[in-house]
């Protein structure tokens, strides 16, 4: 975020990011990994075709009847000792959280991975309210030692090299020798949170999938920290969006299969978590208390919004940042959004509203890499096409918030004379013409040409066009 | 079913910049029997407006083409982009309009040359051309909306006398991506560069794409680099190694 004006503006934090030739390296390296990870868990086309199909299906089959389920999620819910919360913006869910906490005196919590606490910035207003907050993902553990936020969805601290990492654990943990071995460094996280998850009050999850049928709240992890997190603390707190509701057990296994190939590239997460409800008696261990804090946050108005509303089916599997050529350029953080890359770029313009962030949908060269992987069919590039068309006009009939919020009346006159040359073959010809004399004269100095010529030569018009050709190989015309 | 007669969409950026490469497409056709029809006065599929978001003005664009190419006869398109513009785009962009039916019947008629060539003619090519190593950059729009990869590569395969030297990353975006490449134009600058750097460790001396507006992106690059591999487009390419002279 600028400091000078409070606004976000891709084009500055991108171009900035990409001065970092370390930042580049880095994410080019492992987006590379994750790219080579998944693709050896998807090769045969026509199986994932199948398992894509029916990921997708799962996903607009729930969205079609989401109201329903939610009230069924919460009914099951309810009924298996899960309390549940509903907040309509992230200030509600703050709020709710902090009551719980501070009806039980809870002042240190243990968190494990959650994107919807991002949303929060639940931490930060911990913190100001009293409570430490203490990530325990390895990403998460490492990033809020440095004071950052998450640069992939998956992968939070996924912008650090092994040295950045092991000089910050040398100078933040009490205790720690600088080491570039990942063994010991993940002893030396292991050895602070285990500590931590025997002292924590309550703890606090995400929900990858919550069935409505059976009340269960479905967890995927590859660290143990997310059982620790929601089994060891006497009150678990569980965090979703609306949208991460399914109708019935047997939808969770077609999810997980492509959430965690497109992923990490692994066939089935290292753990795998079924809530159901707290500790029954005579049961050894789970919380005593566990409670899900429902968030919209602007999801409803995307769920009413027909032309957008697939956004709502991601599972956050993260594939689509990992095969970006955008996101691999610049990172996570020059999109100064909780969501960064192709589906934050549809994503965080519906929640914070096209006024603001009218920047995002345009961050992509439209190269369908995105919509190719995507194990749930969104169609990324066909929203962001949604979204400029939103954002260049204001209409009734659009939906989306701040509708018309990126309207350039120097764009409009460019389109207008752009319509005006290409729907008379007239001015067509002139232009034509006019780019053969006048091109030349063209030194590439100001505004698109300049941006053009910073990496290429200047186009120049061929002497004779297709139509000149054309016509002296004496072409039929019609 | 070979058809008698086709039109020839040549597109804005082969008609004002890469005119031998659409001249290389008509020959190609002519060749194998086929009458090309080229009206005069097409201009541009319309992409750039609909992509950025301005309907009204891609849509009066495009009408005045499907005015252009009436009669019941494939319209083949050397780029898969404006192809898949034309093929995918237009019964969205004409989508509740008067003139829907007659957007989705143009649309239907809508052929990539090199999958023209290749499904409907199935052309056999002889390269009287010398030795020579090429790579290919597989275009987005015609890789990931028209399926194209089969075809062109299948036809490059038919030349006896050519290597094809593969781009390590022969499906990344090459950061063209229309106006993209001047509202973010240090990202496109990034990616452009990136791929000259990759057909340079290739070894190549062409760089070959069915897009031409790839080949301006890629090509400015390669030239202001001073790099010594040159673009072409796969029909002139094909055109000039096989003609009888």
């Amino acid at each position: 975020m600028s400091a000078e004006t409070g606004s976000t503006d891709f084009h500055a934090s991108s171009s900035k990011a990409l001065l970092d030739p370390s930042l580049r390296a880095n994410f080019r390296r492992a987006m590379d990994g994750l790219m080579a990870k998944r693709a050896a868990q998807f090769p045969d086309p026509v199986e994932w075709d199948a398992l894509r199909t029916l990921a997708a299906s799962i996903r607009a089959r729930t969205l079609a009847k989401l109201p329903a389920l939610l009230e069924a999620l919460e009914a099951r819910c309810t009924a298996n000792g899960i309390r549940v919360h509903w907040a309509e913006t992230v200030d509600d869910a703050n709020e709710i959280v902090l009551g719980i906490l501070r009806a039980r005196g809870a002042a240190r919590l243990v968190k494990g991975k959650s994107m919807v606490s991002e949303e929060m910035h639940l931490n930060d207003f911990l913190e100001k309210n009293g409570v430490e907050s203490l990530e325990s993902d390895l990403g998460e553990y490492i990033i809020q030692l440095d004071g950052e936020t998450p640069s992939h969805i998956i992968m939070p601290a996924i912008h650090k090299s092994r040295q950045q990492i092991a000089r910050l654990f040398g100078e933040k943990i009490r205790g720690a020798e600088y080491t570039e071995d990942v063994d010991a460094l993940t002893a030396t996280a292991r050895r602070v949170l285990r500590r931590k998850f025997f002292e924590a009050e309550a703890g606090v999850s995400g929900v990858n999938i919550a069935v409505a049928e059976t009340g269960t709240l479905v967890l995927v992890e590859n660290e143990g920290n997310g059982r620790m997190s929601t089994h060891v603390p006497p009150v678990h707190i569980a965090l979703m969006g609306i949208e991460k509701v399914v109708e019935k057990l047997e939808d969770v296994a077609p999810i997980l299969t492509v959430l965690t190939r497109s992923a990490t590239g692994q066939p089935v997460s290292t753990y795998l978590n079924l809530i159901s409800g707290p500790r029954g008696p005579g049961e050894k261990d789970g919380p005593g208390e566990v409670h899900l804090v429902i968030l919209d946050n602007g999801r409803s108005r995307i769920f009413a919004d027909q032309e957008v509303a697939a956004t709502l089916r991601c599972i956050r599997c993260g594939a689509c940042m990992n095969y970006c050529p955008v996101y691999t350029r610049v990172g996570g953080h020059a999109y100064e959004a909780v969501y960064p890359g192709p589906i934050g770029s549809i994503l965080t313009p519906q929640t914070e509203g096209l006024a603001k962030r009218h920047d995002l949908p345009h961050a992509s060269s439209l190269c369908h890499a995105c919509v190719e992987v995507c194990p749930v069919k969104i169609p990324i590039t066909q929203i962001l096409v949604t979204l400029r068309k939103e954002s260049a006009h204001a209409s009734p009939e659009f939906l989306v918030k701040g509708a018309g919020g990126g309207r350039d009346r120097l764009e409009d006159l460019a389109w207008w004379g752009w319509r005006m040359a290409h729907v008379s073959p007239l001015l067509y010809k002139a232009m034509s013409l006019g780019l053969r004399v006048f091109g030349p004269l063209l030194k590439g100095g100001a505004g698109p040409l300049k941006a053009w010529t910073q990496a290429r030569t200047m186009p120049r018009r061929a002497p004779r066009t297709l139509h000149d050709l054309a016509s002296e190989k004496g072409l039929p015309d019609a | 079913m070979k058809p008698e007669a086709v039109y020839f969409f040549g597109t804005c950026v082969v008609d004002l910049f890469f005119p031998e490469a659409g001249l290389a497409g008509i020959e190609l056709l002519r060749r194998e029997g086929v009458r090309v029809i080229f009206p005069r006065g097409q201009t541009c599929c319309a992409q750039p407006a609909f992509n950025c978001g301005h309907h009204a003005e891609a849509r009066a664009v495009a009408r005045v083409q499907i005015a252009l190419f009436p009669r019941d006869l494939p319209v083949v398109v050397p780029s898969g982009s404006c192809a898949g513009m034309m093929r995918h785009h237009y019964p969205e962009l004409f989508a509740g309009e008067p003139d829907e039916a007659a957007a989705i019947a143009f649309a239907g008629r809508v052929v990539e040359l090199t999958q023209f060539l290749v499904n409907v003619l199935g052309v056999r090519l002889t390269d009287r051309g010398g030795p020579e190593t090429v790579t290919w950059h597989s275009s987005c729009h015609g890789l990931r909306e028209m399926g194209l990869e089969a075809e062109p590569k299948g036809l490059l395969a038919q030349l006896g006398n050519v290597r094809v030297a593969p781009l390590t990353r022969e499906r990344e975006c090459c950061g063209f991506g229309g106006t993209f490449s001047v509202r973010y134009p240090d990202i496109s600058s990034a990616m452009v560069a990136d791929k000259v750097a990759d057909v340079v460790q290739s070894g190549a001396s062409v760089v070959l794409s069915a897009d031409a507006a790839c080949l301006l992106n890629i090509g400015g690059a390669l030239e202001k680099t001073g790099a010594a591999a040159r673009p072409m487009h796969l029909a002139e390419f094909l055109w000039e190694r096989t003609r009888e002279r």
